[in-house]
């Protein structure tokens, strides 16, 4: 079989892309896709430094429930990524730690 | 305070799920006045999670099982939305539900539901009802081993809900683990969307059921979904390992490989059997964990993670039902069957009426079955029996406050302490952003004390300046904190 994407799969006709950055750097976003996803879809799978040891960190339960995937978004800091749906023009951060000192 | 402004009483489903859904159109369909509660975008709970609309799927039941029931349950809810009889909010996380017991002699309780607003959850609502169902399903439990914080290891459910969801996958070339029915509908979605999954690696030994051949016979259904997902794996070329675990994920930054073994009878690792494998994502997960915040807080009776229902679905505490992975883990088909007996006896108990059994006898010889046919599951699927001795003492094992294991270990064999909620007092772990959702039955693993849900003060952070809030005033728009301290 010939190697197929998500999309094929579904046959997904999806509505025009647009644009987002991460760390100053632009990502294509398909519409309706959370931050987490867009980011995936970049080929980014870190976006959290922890507290402590400075790890870095992305999704992991997918679903809310593990805040693995704090994100600061337009100057927010500690959105769930795998929640929040991207928007065009969103400033996307790594967030470290807390947040609360960068 | 009670909003029965039609007359007819009002049920707050909380959980939009296949139990959520059901309950919700057979309470509706008898006259009673529903509203749908979830913290999703989109009803469907998690086995028929939705993919985002803007991305214009043509063909969404290619990554779904049984979606002529999930046509059923979608066109059913649209139909009693348009009627006016169930209102759906979606975008609505439930952080506690309280009781006001009827004031005057016999007047029954009533409910007030309190949510949060966006993925943000900082704007406050509430919905009064007068009996409450909770059909907040379930989360996946994953057990620690090293290497598992690295950036492309995700829950397994975590990576089937974010291709069901957002059509993303995490890499290119996974390996999914860990022990349970879902690893399969895991490996199958991803290779069916392009991820080469280079090793499904179980635990278990299949070779377990055999003691249960009785009730595996009494399933044919249950025989031949198995046995599709045998053709599908072997179609995608996955090459399946039973009786294997992964000992260590391996990477900088981010995951570049995992190391698998064998088990011998006694879940040790074999010696010699380890092998590399290199991939960017591991899909892992040890079972399912139900979500039952909002039922403690209401005080109902747990038997032991699950919460307690009687043949009608009720809870101990009167006007509070709860049907689906809330009350134990058994897939879609069970919930839906729990879900269908909820709406019944709530409508009909609302009403002062004794529910007509005749009328949920099919749906609860299904429940039975299914629910004998999980409990066979789950005495086969178990993680590792030592997988505790595979956790190094450097591994991270609560990942919000970083609490590795050797902090554990030193807190029961050098402090003397003898529970989790010591474990927790000692080294933090356990009292970040999840709460100890993630880490709380790896805390119990390695402190060698019974799993027991842990006691949480609300079922999501809560912003100060709602819980600060007196009832009338506006709320605060630019709450920071939350009701707990998670830094
Ligand atoms: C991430 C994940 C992926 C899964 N994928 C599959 C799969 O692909 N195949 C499979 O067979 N099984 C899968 N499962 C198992 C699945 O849980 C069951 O098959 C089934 O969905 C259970 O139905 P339910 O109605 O009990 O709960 P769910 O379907 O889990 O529905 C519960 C609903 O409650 C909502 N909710 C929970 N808490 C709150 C709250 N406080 N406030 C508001 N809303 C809330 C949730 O958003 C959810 O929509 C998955 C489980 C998880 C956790
Ligand atoms: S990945 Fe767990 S909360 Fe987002």
């Amino acid at each position: 079989m010939t190697p197929r994407t998500p999309l094929d799969l579904v046959d997904a006709r999806r509505g025009p892309a647009f644009t987002v950055t991460f760390d100053g750097r632009e990502i294509t976003v398909l519409p309706g896709q959370t931050i987490a996803a867009a980011l995936w879809s970049a080929g980014i799978t870190s976006w959290r430094t922890t507290r402590g040891s400075g790890e870095p960190r992305g999704v992991f339960c997918g679903i809310g429930v593990c805040f693995d995937c704090l994100v600061s978004v337009n100057g927010r800091v500690n959105q769930r990524a795998c929640l929040v749906p991207a928007e065009a023009g969103d400033v996307i951060r790594t967030q470290k730690g807390t947040g609360h000192h960068d | 305070m009670t909003d029965r402004t039609d007359g007819r009483p009002h049920l707050a489903v909380i959980g939009a799920g296949p139990a959520g859904l059901t309950a919700a159109l057979a309470a509706a369909a008898r006259g009673v006045r529903v509203t749908l509660v979830d913290s999703a975008a989109q009803a469907g709970g998690q086995f028929y999670r939705q993919t985002a609309p803007g991305l214009g799927a043509r063909r969404p039941q290619a990554l779904h099982h049984q979606w002529r029931t999930w046509e059923r349950l979608r066109d059913g809810l649209a139909g009693h939305v348009a009627a006016g009889r169930v209102t759906s909010l979606t975008d609505h996380h439930v952080w506690f539900v309280e009781r006001q017991s009827g004031t005057t002699g016999g007047a029954p309780a009533s409910f007030t539901v309190h949510a949060l607003l966006g993925p943000e959850q900082e704007e406050p609502v509430t919905v009064h009802a007068d009996a409450v169902l909770l059909a907040t399903g379930g989360y996946e439990k994953v057990l620690p081993f090293p290497g598992w914080t690295l950036p492309g290891v995700v829950t397994a459910g975590g990576a089937q809900a974010m291709l069901k969801g957002g059509l993303v996958l995490p890499g290119r070339t996974a390996v999914v683990a860990g022990t349970g029915p879902l690893l399969l509908p895991v490996a199958v979605g991803l290779a069916s969307a392009g991820a080469k999954v280079a090793a499904l690696v179980e635990s278990a030994d299949p070779r377990a059921f055999v003691r249960h051949a009785r009730v595996l016979a009494a399933h044919p259904a249950k025989l031949a979904e198995g046995a599709w997902y045998a053709a599908e794996l072997a179609r995608y070329r996955v090459r399946t390992r039973v009786r294997h675990t992964v000992v260590a994920a391996h990477g900088t930054g981010r995951l570049e490989a995992v190391t698998v073994a064998a088990l011998d009878g006694d879940g040790r690792v074999r010696p010699g059997t380890e092998r590399r494998i290199p991939c960017d994502t591991l899909a892992v997960g040890h079972g399912m964990l139900p979500h039952t915040d909002l039922a403690e807080a209401l005080g109902c009776r747990l038997d032991g993670v699950d919460v307690a229902v009687d043949d009608e679905q009720r809870t101990d505490v009167p006007g509070v039902w709860a049907a689906g992975e809330t009350t134990g883990i058994g897939g879609a088909a069970l919930a839906g069957a729990e879900g269908g007996i909820a709406g019944v006896s709530i409508a009909a108990r609302l009403n002062s009426r004794i529910p007509d059994r005749s009328s949920y006898a099919s749906a609860a010889k299904a429940r039975a079955g299914m629910r004998e046919f999980f409990a066979a599951v789950d005495t086969v699927c178990v993680p590792p029996a030592r997988w505790a001795e595979h956790v190094t003492d450097d591994t991270v094992v609560c990942r919000c406050e970083e609490v590795t294991a050797s902090a554990v270990r030193e807190a029961v064999d050098e402090l003397g302490a003898g529970d989790v909620r010591t474990v927790k007092l000692l080294t933090r772990a356990g009292m970040g952003w999840c709460q100890g959702r993630m880490c709380g039955p790896a805390v119990a693993g390695l402190a060698r004390c019974p799993e027991t849900p842990s006691r949480r003060p609300f079922a999501r952070p809560v912003p100060l300046g709602v819980l600060a809030r007196e009832p009338g005033e506006p709320h605060d728009t630019s709450p920071s904190t939350t009701g707990w301290d998670p830094s």
